[in-house]
């Protein structure tokens, strides 16, 4: 495994599947909240006749700064730090988790509030943190039902969307030491038992960690793009503010954010706008943090972009939409991707980070529907970025000794296709020992490698004569040609 | 204006019935037919598992082939677009194949495309006396963006009674070589498919591509559930007096 | 050789195939898309108390004449007792009522804007599309925390301060300014992807727009 990207040690995709689709709170769940939010989705998508163009213009931007990323990463450093910033530069999970852990400890701090990030979950912060004395508290809901139930989060912006509402009241009675003796499933009153949780924190929170939706290489201006308001309390309480971002997040100019900050909140909730967006511009006088420290993050985004086919991956704005539109998502969830990027773009990111050879199964867990790829408002081509990673995957078995028994079915299935010839004589031999194994038409359940299929579905038995043969025989005269 | 039927090697050998369809359906409407023999196989199995190399020697063969036609027609979504989307991508390194493939690549169409878009025709004279659901298969609804070619061709056959398939858009699990590779995913996907089916009360599910039907048909077959599966191209060839 | 070094040769290095010679405007960018969504004139203004009152927040208009009267009635219809009001806060604007007003001067500690019952704020402007303000820390806004801590956010705003769109809305505004963007009041989608308002940000909003 590449280090520095969480890896939860999981089983390949299908057997993790497997495991998923026999739990059947879980896909009832995953089936509600993920049908509410496509259908907001498309309801709010559906009210801007140029969200063709909109997404046109977002891939473009995201193309843009891919293409260009030294100079805008240049432009932000020194934008950030004329406004009053320090900005670091982490190669990788260890050096990012280390630069932040120091910069806590030299605050005299032992605890920080956290904004829901996903750069600080793919390193592992939180963890490194606590193996330094210093404590985290996540404060967004989902991520508080997460932490609260030492769960993994299964959704990039829903973490706790495996849970439904009587399971989150449960854990909350359990574990959260405040809650109310009466505290019913309600939404509304599991909202209010976080919001008294946590509200203490925030007033004594001197340090803040947060992550970064969009910073903006022209003024330094970072973003983050929240509902609860737990960012707001985070970016602006504290004394001192810790952001980290991943290097592909930054968009060349503030007037690009036009394009994002429409397409992000339709994709992401369905709502037309968030409820909360702070900017802010390295540090202000006398308002929120006096100390502000931007760490940059590669940890595999460097080999990612070296692909010309996979880069497109990193102009990922963190929506979820794909997750939410897959039909192989809704059914087995977050947490059998092996990754904090579950979903479609978990499929081609984690891989891209990882590095070949890792998460081998991912780029095969979709049947190439391409709803995700309708669904991305930056119009990420999640299937070509699939099937690119499978001919990768395929190309590194290449080598070995023993070539395995798909390749040599392949190969074996071109040499056939390869001649018309060859193809005619085994529509021969298919339909003869279709027809041995048949019953009444069809083929039921089958022994060893075929079992996948036929445990159940049944198949037709071949017909006694192929297409080509019937043509052949009703159109002798045309078969010179 | 000459037509080639490219029959796909899925249908060559498990449907040939489809095929005989498209004929049967393109002569009706006054138009002769070509098979060329040297056809065997787009190379979608191979692509799409990861198997470039095994893929290009059937683009070749394919842009062989169909050379020199006016239209290729095909009674499948999928392997329409395979032709259209990445053969290009498959023939990129190779000058000559690559001139191959632009030639014939944009001339190949789908059924209900070649249908509404080139002939021109959305009443094709059918008479199928069945109550019918019809499947957008994924590749046709969103590479090929057939949208609503095949429904306006279904809603002027004679008898017919078409009604809604539930949730419709979504993929029915079987995803070539996904169904082999996440059989469990892929069975969990094609129960939520066949609960739709059977809930529209249809008798008879339709769809573009016998690769789909293949799959949604297996699980109707194994459940006894009494709906059969039929290739759009079946039900437009279907005339009063013969149909089944 | 620093981490910056490294990333920015890795980076160098991934991109070999952009051409030395491409400069980032030669990636085309399209910009076909629609400035605003919102219509013009008046259409403006209604679509920005239609988009306010979907986040559950009212919006009410009010000629100037009634502002002070208007804002007032909000206040003790809440039943609020202390009030945070920011600095710059037009004087006249100000409701009398029974309630205390309280000025950031010296500094309000966190502890006792958490203890205020509301805030009584300007925003920079509104946009219409999306039934967003956005605050920047200018006159009547005050810092952040301001309009953070209380519960119950009421936010003025003249009618020529909304916009009808985000794009219109970003052309006026500074970047080297804080900026808030509040659409509603505090949500959440994170149980079972059903929104419910009131988390950890002010769980009300009432908007009052200055007609005149």
């Amino acid at each position: 495994m590449s280090e520095g990207l969480v890896w939860l040690g999981t089983p390949a995709f299908p057997q993790a599947a497997k495991k998923a689709l026999a739990d059947t709170q879980l896909r009832r769940n995953l089936g509600k909240a993920t049908g509410t939010i496509r259908d907001k989705r498309l309801r709010v998508c559906a009210e801007l006749d140029d969200w063709e163009q909109l997404r046109d213009s977002a891939a473009a931007l995201k193309l843009r700064t891919l293409r260009h990323l030294p100079r805008y990463l240049e432009q932000l450093e020194a934008s950030v730090t004329a406004a009053g910033g320090t900005v670091h530069w982490a190669a990788d999970a260890a050096e990012a988790n280390r630069i932040v852990a120091e910069l806590v400890k030299a605050t005299g701090e032992r605890e920080v509030v956290k904004v829901k990030s996903m750069a600080t979950q793919e390193i592992g912060l939180n963890e490194a943190l606590a193996a330094e004395g210093i404590t985290a508290h996540e404060t967004d809901l989902a991520e508080l039902i997460v932490q609260l139930a030492d769960d993994r989060p299964s959704h990039i912006l829903v973490p706790a969307i495996h849970r439904n509402r009587a399971e989150i009241r449960e854990i909350f009675r359990s574990r959260m030491p405040d809650a109310p003796a009466d505290l019913t499933d309600e939404p509304r009153a599991l909202a209010e038992a976080a919001r008294l949780h946590l509200r203490e924190k925030f007033l004594r929170a001197k340090v803040a960690v947060s992550g970064a939706n969009f910073a903006v290489a022209e003024t330094g201006t970072v973003l983050v793009v929240e509902s609860e308001g737990n960012g707001r309390m985070c970016l602006t309480l504290p004394d001192t503010l810790i952001t980290v971002m991943g290097i592909e997040k930054v968009v060349p100019t503030f007037a690009d954010l036009e394009v994002f900050l429409q397409l992000l909140p339709r994709s992401a909730t369905g709502e037309r706008m968030n409820p909360y967006t702070s900017a802010w511009t390295g540090v202000h006088a006398a308002d929120g943090p006096s100390t502000f420290h931007l760490v940059l993050l590669d940890n595999g985004r460097t080999a990612t972009l070296t692909d010309q086919v996979g880069r497109q991956a990193l102009g990922c704005i963190r929506c979820s939409a794909c997750l939410n539109v897959c039909p192989v998502y809704e059914r087995v969830g977050g947490h059998a991707y092996g990754s904090v990027y579950p979903g479609p773009i978990g499929a081609i990111l984690t891989p891209q980070l990882a590095g070949v050879g890792h998460a081998a199964s991912l780029p095969f867990a979709s049947t190439l529907c391409g709803a995700c790829y309708d669904a991305c408002p930056v119009k990420i081509n999640i299937p070509e970025v699939l099937v690119h990673l499978r001919a990768k995957e395929v190309d590194a078995k290449r080598g070995r000794r023993t070539p395995t028994v798909e390749s040599l079915l392949m190969r074996a299935a071109t040499e056939v296709l390869a001649s018309p010839e060859r193809l005619r004589l085994a529509q021969k031999a298919g339909a003869l020992g279709g027809r041995l194994v048949g019953r009444g038409g069809r083929i039921g359940p089958l022994p060893g490698p075929f079992h996948a299929w036929s445990d159940t579905r049944d198949l037709p038995v071949p017909p006694a004569e192929s297409f080509r043969a019937w043509w052949q025989r009703t159109h002798p005269e045309e078969n010179d040609r | 204006m000459r037509v080639a039927l490219f029959i796909t090697c899925f249908n060559d050998t498990l449907f040939p019935e489809t095929g005989k369809a498209v004929v049967r359906l393109l002569e009706r409407l006054g138009h002769q037919v070509d098979f060329p023999l040297g056809q065997t196989c787009c190379g979608q199995p191979q692509f799409n598992t990861g198997y470039r190399p095994e893929a290009r020697p059937l683009v070749r063969r394919f842009a062989e082939a169909f050379a020199g036609y006016d239209a290729v027609v095909t009674p499948s979504g999928s392997c329409a677009a395979m032709v259209r989307e990445h053969h290009p991508l498959l023939a990129a390194d190779d000058p000559g194949l690559r001139r191959a493939v632009a030639q014939v690549a944009p001339k190949v169409h789908e059924l209900s495309e070649f249908l509404v878009d080139v002939l021109g025709v959305t009443d094709v004279g059918a008479y199928y006396p069945h109550r019918v659901t019809y499947h957008p298969t994924c590749h046709s609804l969103r590479m090929l963006r057939v949208g609503e070619r095949p429904l306006r061709l279904l809603r002027a056959v004679k008898g017919i009674e078409l009604v809604e398939l539930p949730a419709a858009e979504e993929c029915c699990g079987f995803g070539g070589t996904f169904a082999v590779k996440n059989p469990d995913v892929s069975a969990a996907m094609l129960a939520d498919k066949m609960r739709h089916v059977l809930d529209s009360r249809a008798e008879v599910l339709t769809a573009g591509d016998n690769s789909c039907l293949l799959h949604i048909g297996g699980g109707l077959g194994r459940l006894r559930t009494g709906v059969r599966t039929v290739h759009l191209a079946e039900i437009l060839a279907a005339t009063e007096g013969e149909a089944r | 050789m620093s981490s910056r070094e490294t990333m920015l040769g890795r980076i160098r290095a991934a991109l070999a195939d952009v051409p030395p010679e491409e400069r980032p405007e030669d990636v085309q960018v399209p910009r076909d898309y629609r400035r605003s969504h919102a219509g013009t004139g008046a259409d403006v203004l209604d679509r920005f108390a239609e988009r306010v009152a979907d986040y559950r927040a009212t919006v009410r208009l009010v000629a100037e004449a009634g502002l002070t009267a208007a804002l007032g009635a909000a206040l003790t219809e809440r039943g609020v007792r202390q009030l945070v009001v920011p600095e710059g806060f037009r004087a006249g604007w100000l409701p009398t009522g029974p309630f205390t007003v309280l000025a950031d001067d010296p500094q309000l500690t966190v502890s006792q804007l958490d203890a205020a019952d509301a805030v009584l704020s300007t925003a920079a402007l509104g946009i219409a599309e999306t039934g967003t303000l956005v605050l920047d820390a200018g006159p009547g806004q005050g810092r952040r925390a301001l309009t953070l801590l209380p519960d119950y956010h009421l936010c003025v705003l003249r009618a020529d301060q909304v916009v009808g769109d985000l794009p219109e809305a970003l052309e006026r505004l500074d970047p080297r300014r804080p900026l808030t963007f509040i659409s509603g009041p505090s949500a959440t989608s994170d149980i079972e992807l059903d929104r419910v308002e009131g988390v950890h940000g002010p769980r009300t909003l009432d908007v009052v727009i200055v007609t005149e």
